[in-house]
């Protein structure tokens, strides 16, 4: 009974944190229609701010909470409001994510530059050390005080939207943005409100849980998959929801630390870690199916031309040209960033098909190109080219298994979907050295890392790195014009059609999931195989190598380079191994390099084309003199229907309408 | 006679707080115009999104020839052989006008299983709305005349027994809707059932055969074209709200 108490009180304290942070991610999003990534971020962010402030010079608890949460923090989501997130009312859903992506990256980025991380910063909680007993268990004050401080929010907010007119404002946009335009009221000063509301709660949910995740720049960065489990169970709408979410999640993690054999069963022992992505998963399952809905909120600029077969011949003999005359003239370090770089390529074109013509995005190709790695060690020590089919096909099996939960869902809800499964497989998954079922001891990711070998081509038996390049190369090609190939096909215009306008495409017929779980599966296939063959470049499978956040440059660059395009994703690779090969040859120049995709991804909001199409329309203009820039409509488009968004806990009743008319001094409910 | 292509069953769908369409009855036999007219807000759209399944009704029930459908989702109910367009234009923007036709018979085939050739069948709709010239031209540069007979055009490829077709003479000038005029005429002698939702209150008196009133969301009068015109009620409901609306 004590230890049930003990337990129940510690996970309130957690999911008040989590409640925290989860109910500023949904304010901002069902204000502002951008679901802010990069909201683990922002909190990691103040947190270190607060550090630095607090315990670095010195200044008072409460002085440095004011600045933090209650100064830089708003100002903050402000900023990021006007110069990034207003521009992308009308961009697509994987352009809104990437850019959120981009700050994610920027701000983590940062800090590693800022604070470095090899340095130990104690983060004492609140009055730490004082302690009152309740129901004879001792609890420290500053559980008291977080659990304080997550009611006051819940209850802060709950006034705040209900009881205030920026409140009412911020309902009535979400009900109806151009209702409220029209009605004279300030849609774009309730958005940046949300976000100033949003960095503020992120920030004091940073401050609060730093003290129990000791204050390092990763985890607090992911805490953002723990709060929109919660937001998930919310519906990413309802804020009531999403509190009890956030209890449930708090309550069943820490029951797990507390019941669970941890100590005894090993593979048991991060399991707890995980609960927040289990919890977000069943709701995935149990959400209801996603509503199609016709048009409106089109229109954006992405632009793509067709693909020619004479074009990527020419295209692929350059590209091998170069690699073997370039192979030679670099150095080791830079040869093995290149070749990395072109491996990674080959993982990044599998997000052609998926993003750049499914309009589906997804966050974890390098966990399915992870899977083709350790499938790769595993089943082959000499190099059998069976095994890079195999692990194509394991990837692919995985890939669809895993999208099955949210591939009925709208975009938003994969991408989520998939951001956690990275994450499950980073803490969970590849930490596993082996499984023991009925008795047979299945061998896994080992311990660190597995000894990986180079693929065996005919002809050219035990690579050399220079070789191993060229090959590399060739194989990018190779997948590259089958890619194409896909394109100009008819299951290729069929993905087209989709991304273009899934309802029209239900209206003639096709089913929708079906046409999303092949696309799916066959790009984390591609995955697979990208990731056998860059484990074989190493020679070994390291799991650090395919964590989640090494997917986020991936995407980042992609997308830069055109992510709907094959040569896109080739200067996505050249990008990659240009970057790693620069980071390598000075700590400075690392520390930027790990910012610079985040800026890249942040430019995304003004280039969603990414500067392949960008130069081949420039190039076109200047071939033949009138030439028109190709512009398509949008990834997805199947924002949330207007009803859906219809207030954060309930539409506006009549006498709220009627508050909000007189207010405006119009009538607005007809 | 056999059961209508489609029936409404008092069908009432809610927005929020707002009844959009409130216990609605009609129904629909083959061969033959079905005009669907009212004021604008008056519900029309929504109960083709409720008809295509794209919108679950609050209450009531969809029978697609006699079979309960509303629980049906979307694509299975396309498989009935329902094809619909779009008010607000739902084409595949970067694909060609020629791709917008051949993609939709392709996917019709992958579930018609039926030996017919998607480029044959593309290339006698492309005949039949008279777009062969714009083949090439890529769907979101058509002006929205053309666009919304390549919406008709996607829609036919399917070869559906109901055609649902949301404004389709909006923004065409005179002598397309003359065109269009006969073009639905035609496919009516083919067997086909069509409900209209049109504005242009000439072309639907003139091809109707019924015609269902909508206002605020019910049905206000169902009759033939002479009836619907004498109508005090719907002359109130109508000419009083499209004054207010243009
Ligand atoms: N997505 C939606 N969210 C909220 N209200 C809607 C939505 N779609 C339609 N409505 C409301 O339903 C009513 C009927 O709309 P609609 O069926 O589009 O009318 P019509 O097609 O006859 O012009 C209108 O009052 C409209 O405001
Ligand atoms: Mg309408």
């Amino acid at each position: 009974m004590h230890d049930l108490i003990a337990y129940t009180i510690f996970g309130l304290v957690t999911a008040s944190i989590y409640a925290i942070a989860a109910s500023g991610l949904v304010v901002t999003y069902t204000t502002s229609g951008v679901f802010n990534l990069a909201h683990g971020a922002t909190g990691m962010f103040g947190a270190f701010v607060y550090w630095q402030l607090r315990f670095a010079w010195s200044w008072p608890a409460w002085l440095a909470l004011l600045i933090v949460v209650g100064v830089l923090a708003p100002l903050f989501g402000c900023v990021i409001e006007k110069t990034l997130m207003r521009n992308l009312a009308d961009a697509t859903e994987a352009t809104k994510l990437a850019v959120t992506i981009g700050v994610l990256v920027a701000l983590v980025g940062a800090a590693l530059w800022i604070w470095d991380p090899q340095t130990s910063r104690p983060f004492p909680a609140f009055y730490a050390g004082s302690k009152v007993e309740i129901l004879g268990v001792p609890v420290t004050s500053d559980q008291l005080i977080t659990v304080g401080i997550g009611v006051l929010c819940a209850v802060g907010l709950r006034v705040l939207l209900y009881r205030t007119r920026i409140g009412l404002d911020m309902r009535a946009v979400v009900d109806d943005r151009s209702l409220v335009l029209l009605n004279g009221g300030r849609p774009d000063r309730a958005s940046m409100f949300s976000w100033a509301l949003g960095s503020m709660l992120a920030s004091l949910a940073g401050i609060l849980i730093a003290p129990y995740l000791q204050l390092s720049v990763i985890p607090l960065t992911l805490l953002v998959v723990n709060a929109y489990a919660a937001a998930v169970i919310g519906r990413l709408r309802s804020l009531s929801m999403t509190v009890v979410g956030a209890v449930i999640i708090g309550l069943l993690q820490s029951y797990a630390v507390g019941y669970l054999p941890t100590s005894t069963v090993s593979w048991l022992q991060r399991l707890p870690d995980t609960i927040p992505i289990i919890v977000l998963f069943i709701a995935l399952l149990v959400l209801p199916h996603q509503r199609l809905r016709g048009g409106a909120s089109r229109r954006s600029r992405e632009a793509f031309p067709l693909p020619t077969y004479r074009l990527a011949l020419i295209g692929s003999a350059i590209v091998v040209v170069a690699a073997i005359v370039v192979g030679p003239l670099l150095g080791t370090q830079s040869l093995f960033s290149m070749s990395s770089g072109l491996a990674l390529g080959i993982i990044g074109l599998s997000l052609v098909p998926l993003v750049g013509y499914g309009g589906q995005i997804s966050l974890c190709q390098m966990t399915y190109a992870g899977i083709g790695a350790v499938v790769w060690a595993h089943a082959t020590s000499r190099g059998n080219l069976l095994g890079l089919v195999l692990a194509f096909v394991v990837a692919a099996l995985v890939g669809a298994i895993t999208a099955l939960p949210a591939i009925r869902l709208r975009g938003l809800y994969l991408a989520l979907a998939t951001a956690a499964l990275a994450q499950f497989c980073d803490t969970f998954v590849f930490g596993l050295s082996s499984v023991t079922v009925f008795g047979h001891t299945i061998p896994l990711f080992g311990f660190g890392s597995l000894p990986a070998s180079r693929p065996n081509f005919p002809l050219l038996r035990e690579a050399s790195d220079r070789t191993y390049f060229v090959l590399l190369a060739a194989i990018f090609c190779i997948v590259g014009i089958g890619i194409v190939a896909l394109r100009r096909s008819r299951y290729g215009r069929m993905l087209l059609a989709m991304r273009e306008s899934p309802a029209a495409c239900a209206m003639l017929g096709l089913r929708l999931t079906t046409v999303k779980l092949g696309v799916f599966s066959l790009s984390a296939g591609i995955a697979g195989l990208g990731g056998a063959l860059l484990a074989g470049l190493s020679t070994q499978f390291a799991p650090d190598a395919f964590s989640f956040f090494q997917n986020l440059p991936l995407l980042l660059l992609m997308m830069a380079g055109g992510v709907a395009m094959v040569s896109g994703a080739f200067f996505g690779a050249v990008a990659l191994g240009v970057f790693s090969a620069v980071g390598s040859m000075s700590t400075l120049f690392n520390r930027a390099a790990s910012v610079l995709p985040g800026l890249v991804g942040v430019g995304l909001g003004e280039q969603p084309n990414g500067v392949v199409a960008d130069i081949a329309a420039g190039l076109a203009k200047l071939g033949r003199r009138g030439a028109r820039r190709e512009s398509a409509a949008p990834a997805v488009a199947d924002a949330e229907p207007v009803w859906e968004w219809s207030g954060l806990d309930a539409p506006l009743n009549k006498q709220e309408l009627a508050i909000l008319d007189t207010a405006l001094g119009v009538k607005a409910g007809v | 006679m056999n059961a209508p292509l489609i029936e409404f069953r008092d069908i009432t769908v809610t927005f929020g707080g707002v009844t959009a369409v409130d216990k609605v009855s009609m129904s629909v036999v083959p061969g033959g115009i079905h005009g669907l007219i009212g004021p604008n807000g008056a519900g029309k759209s929504t109960l083709f999104i409720v008809a295509c399944g794209l919108v679950r009704p609050r209450a009531g029930a969809v029978y697609l020839e006699g079979r309960d459908v509303t629980r049906m989702g979307p694509h299975r109910r396309a498989r009935l052989r329902m094809a619909r367009t779009f008010q607000q234009l739902e084409l595949f923007g970067v694909l060609s006008v020629y791709d917008n036709i051949r993609t939709a018979a392709e996917i019709r085939r992958g579930w018609a299983h039926d030996h017919s050739d998607c480029g044959r069948d593309t290339d006698e709709v492309l005949e039949r709305t008279g777009l062969r010239e714009m083949a090439d031209e890529r769907a979101d540069r058509l002006p929205t005349g053309l666009a919304r007979l390549l919406e008709v055009a996607r829609a036919l490829v399917t070869k559906p027994r109901l055609l649902l077709l949301d404004e389709p003479a909006a923004g065409l000038n005179e002598q397309e809707t003359l065109a269009l005029s006969s073009l639905l005429q035609g496919l009516t002698d083919d067997g086909l059932g069509i409900v209209l939702v049109e504005h242009d209150m000439d072309l639907v008196m003139q091809i109707c055969r019924v015609i269902t009133v909508l206002n605020m969301g019910q049905v206000l009068k169902t009759g033939n074209p002479g009836e619907v015109r004498k109508d005090h009620a719907v002359i109130g409901a109508y000419l009083g709200s499209a004054e207010v609306s243009v």
